[in-house]
């Protein structure tokens, strides 16, 4: 775990980490640091533009608009971080499986995998929603399943790779069992590609999830979540654009913020070629 | 070359069924019976099973797959059931609004981030190099629906340059065209630059320095011919991820187009439209692809010999 | 006899490593100068530094001078240096496999050199490109010039280098290791060819090769390059009969002798130096088995001896 911390000792990943760590902080202590409660309609204060009482302004039931997206940073946060953890796991078993067994099963898996990554995210995941119906469980689960090609791809090329290396032919012919090999050498050795990947694909998971929510798909309201609340703000673009500018900007500048972090991460795991070579 | 291309082409047989397989049956997940969105409240059975024969909902689901799949092939979508007009009409008409705008972000981003590219890969690790992959960084991860809305604030409603939404005269297309196509330039500009920078360490470039031509040259007529490859091969594999960034910005923009009756027809459980909609993105994804490798064998005599 | 090439006391560094320390070799017009040490001595960042590019490696001469037909390079603009390169110094690299553009066709990358060089038209280009080709010995040189190049032999693509290289009319070549990527067979060949030209053309030829063979075969003078210094410089007949320097000889006993028995090859015991850790004094005592107190401790002088000279505080005697 040492590397994660060293890569705030670089600039950019410093400046990046303090951020990542500014909104998860923010998220997990909401109800303490917001003064206001996010779902308390205050209809004569609504359209309030920036002000010493609320400093990113009200919305159009006059609700304290930092207060939400402090509480929008835990449902976007959570989402895509949950989505993207069940994609990773089932991504890996996927993958390894494919790659190690091989045959049939490795044809399948490459050809689903395939056919699905060349399918644009959003769509995936919308027709998803469409059948599993909006909420955040909806939501949730698209995302897994949208960017569930993307780690089985990464995991069965880094297995790919390792299975001819010596030490697993080592292993092998100490009378190591197949599941032994793949739990205790292989998946721990083609980890830390997958988790750095898995990082970046939360900043698009985030993106992902507040465009569902922007089409009305994602936490239901009162609940805010950046998506959410950028679809409640284009319809007031003219009127208070600060209402849709603040959310894009949280989503923007945190997405920024874990480019800029997994790319230190990347430089100081030292694994650029491992990714390169798959993406 | 030739045989080739026609083993490709019958090699997207297969892959057009498995997709219309998984597009047909997907579909009948929904929850949510369209045919209740067209009866009256209080609607006899009678009425109901009429409907269902009407529509032939009343066959088991290979059935029903069969004869979709041989209407479709005939080139016969269906019949819209909310806008009760033939789907074909409904894709005619949206189809070339988001041809128009898909292909006008595809050449507004390649262009744009090959140059962008070219001049950060020349300028590498100097300022001009960090400026670009910086502004490339935060281009591409604002979500597109807001870049759209934020480029409406400032163009449309502040400026008053271009219209806020619509799709009538040129100037109605350039914001869509720049938001969807910004999140393109991003890819490409990091693609040129790192595939740029990959091949002037090769060895040939050391000779064609050698030889006494001048850097500019050798980076532009030599080293950008090898960058454009890969830019050229996922590009078309990304062409999916334009459509699918059309679909968000056509909504935002309240165009008419693919993405909008993708989106309106989904709420609508309007079966016929998703599948149709679905089918037109698929063939657009697969035809990239085949796009992306017949452009690569041009591109590159050592793929053409390998595929002969 | 004038020297066209002449490196006096070149150093060079890439970043804040020292590579070459105090390198001064010559070639003269009609000479066949071979330039020998494993890989690692730094035989290819003198070619480098002879054609002026190291900046495309990150490198730079930090002393000394390179001079090219008396005029020294550094005081030259880039413009000249670029004229230089390609027009009076000819380049044969090492790996023939990838020192061809492999998306433009063979005739047309042998042509940019004369067009560029020598003021020809296209059509003039062509023509003697393919001149070039025949005198190269390469059979139905119409069709080679329209092929690509993952059409043709490595023997065939070193010699469409060479091509390259006499396009531009030449006073000087330089050939990095041109024959150690190909078969032994074709390795003759090339290697009868670059001495051809020599005799044939009165170029001055400087020869990298880690082979004491080839440089018995078709040298006139060597210079033998050990952890980025001069080891030994002189004719190549006085060296091989009595070298003075231990890694000479060393790298003498490398020649695999006839009626040797297969699998016989004897390498020098040891490793080459990393340039990030040169030892002291002199950089072969780690493996000299005449080394003493004073090599470890002092860099040995480069005296001369007989016509050349030698860095060795231990040198054998003439023979």
């Amino acid at each position: 775990m040492i590397a994660p911390l060293r890569a705030l000792t670089r600039p950019q990943g410093g400046i990046a980490g303090l951020w990542l760590i500014l909104v998860i902080v923010a998220a997990v202590f909401a109800p303490l640091l917001t003064p206001y409660a996010y779902d308390i309609q205050n209809l004569p204060n609504a359209y309030q533009p920036a002000s010493g009482a609320h400093w990113l302004g009200t919305d159009e039931f006059g609700r304290d608009l930092l207060t939400r997206l402090i509480y929008g940073a835990r449902t976007s946060l959570s989402v895509s971080a949950t989505a993207i953890s069940i994609s990773v796991l089932c991504g890996m078993v996927l993958g390894a499986a494919a790659a190690w067994f091989g045959g049939w099963l490795d044809r399948i898996v490459t050809m689903t995998v395939d056919l699905t990554w060349s399918f644009p995210e959003i769509l995936i995941a919308l027709i998803l929603v469409a059948i599993i119906g909006p909420g955040t469980t909806g939501v949730m689960i698209a995302i897994a399943v949208a960017y569930l090609a993307q780690f089985t791809r990464l995991t069965r090329a880094q297995i790919m790779t390792l299975k001819g290396e010596t030490f697993i032919e080592a292993a092998r012919s100490l009378g190591a069992g197949n599941a032994h090999i793949l739990f205790r050498h292989l998946l721990p050795n083609a980890l830390a590609p997958v988790l750095v990947s898995a990082m970046l694909a939360t900043g698009d998971a985030i993106i992902l999830e507040a465009t569902l929510g922007f089409f009305g798909l994602g936490a239901q309201p009162p609940v805010p979540s950046w998506g959410g609340m950028m679809s409640a703000g284009s319809a007031l673009i003219f009127k208070a654009p600060w209402v849709i500018v603040f959310p894009g900007l949280a989503v923007a500048i945190t997405v920024v913020a874990i480019n800029l972090y997994g790319d230190a991460l990347i430089a100081e795991l030292d694994i650029r070629a491992r990714l390169r070579r798959d993406a | 070359m030739l045989p080739w291309l026609v083993k490709r082409l019958l090699m997207l047989v297969p892959v057009f069924l498995a997709v219309s397989v998984v597009i047909f049956s997907i579909l009948h997940f929904i929850p949510g019976d369209p045919i209740d969105n067209l009866l009256k409240i209080g609607s006899s059975p009678e009425a109901r099973a009429e409907m269902e024969v009407r529509y032939g909902l009343d066959k088991p689901l290979p059935v029903q797959y069969g004869i979709w799949l041989g209407n479709v092939l005939q080139g016969d979508l269906g019949t819209a059931i909310v806008a009760r007009r033939p789907v074909a009409d409904l894709i005619a008409q949206a189809l070339p609004h988001s041809l128009r705008l898909g292909g006008l972000a595809l050449l507004f981003s390649t262009v744009v981030g090959v140059v962008l590219g070219v001049v950060a890969a020349l300028n590498r690790d100097r300022w001009p190099d960090r400026a670009i992959m910086g502004g490339v960084l935060v281009g591409s991860t604002m979500p597109s629906f807001w870049l759209g809305l934020i480029l409406i604030l400032i163009f449309s409603v502040s400026l008053g340059w271009f219209p806020v939404s619509g799709a009538r005269g040129w100037q109605s297309l350039v914001l869509p065209v720049l938001t969807i196509g910004l999140g393109g330039m991003a890819l490409v500009a990091r693609i040129t630059r790192v595939s740029m920078i990959e091949a002037s360490g090769r060895d040939f470039v050391t000779l064609l320095h050698a030889k006494g031509l001048s850097p500019l040259r050798i980076q532009l007529r030599h080293v950008l011919r090898h960058a454009l490859i890969p830019v050229v091969t996922i590009l078309a594999l990304r062409i999916g991820w334009i459509l699918g960034g059309a679909v968000t910005v056509e909504v935002v923009f309240a165009r008419p187009g693919l993405g909008t009756l993708l989106i309106k027809s989904l709420s609508q459980h309007d079966y016929p439209v998703v599948q149709a909609c679905l089918l037109m993105l698929a063939m657009a994804v697969m035809l990239g692809t085949l796009l992306g490798d017949i452009l690569q064998a041009l591109m590159d005599p050592r793929v053409r010999a390998a595929l002969s | 006899m004038t020297a066209l090439l002449d490196l006096q006391s070149v150093s060079v560094s890439i970043g804040k490593v020292a590579l070459l320390d105090g390198i001064s070799l010559s070639v003269a017009r009609g000479q066949i100068l071979g330039l020998v040490g494993e890989s690692g001595s730094g035989k290819s960042l003198t070619a480098m530094a002879a054609m002026g590019l190291l900046p495309l490696i990150g490198g730079r001469v930090t002393q000394g001078a390179v001079r090219f037909d008396g005029q020294d390079m550094a005081a030259m603009t880039e413009a000249e240096r670029r004229k230089l390169r390609g027009g009076r110094i000819g380049f044969v690299t090492q790996n023939p496999m990838t020192a061809l553009d492999p998306v433009q066709r063979i005739g047309e990358q042998v042509d940019v050199v004369s067009r560029l060089h020598l003021g020809l038209d296209r059509k003039a280009a062509r023509a003697r490109t393919l001149d070039l080709l025949t005198q190269l010995r390469i059979p139905e040189a119409a069709a080679v010039a329209e092929a690509w190049p993952h059409q043709l032999s490595g023997g065939m693509k070193q010699r469409i280098v060479i091509a390259m290289a006499l396009a531009g009319e030449p006073d000087l070549i330089i050939a990095d290791e041109p024959t150690t990527a190909l078969d032994v067979t074709v390795q003759a060949q090339i290697i009868q060819i670059l001495g051809n030209l020599v005799r044939e053309k009165g170029v001055a030829l400087m020869l990298i090769t880690h082979d004491m063979g080839v440089v018995a075969q078709i040298c006139d003078r060597v210079a033998v390059l050990y952890g980025g210094r001069l080891a030994e410089e002189g004719a190549v007949a006085p060296i091989f009969a009595a070298p003075a320097h231990p890694y000479t000889s060393a790298l003498i006993g490398c020649i695999p002798q006839e009626g040797m028995a297969k699998g016989a090859l004897r390498g020098i015991p040891g490793a080459v130096p990393s340039a990030l850790a040169f030892p002291t004094g002199c950089r072969f005592h780690p493996r000299c088995d005449r080394a003493s107190e004073l090599c470890r401790s002092t860099v040995p002088p480069t005296d001369p001896r007989g016509d050349g000279r030698v860095a060795c505080h231990h040198p054998g005697a003439l023979a």
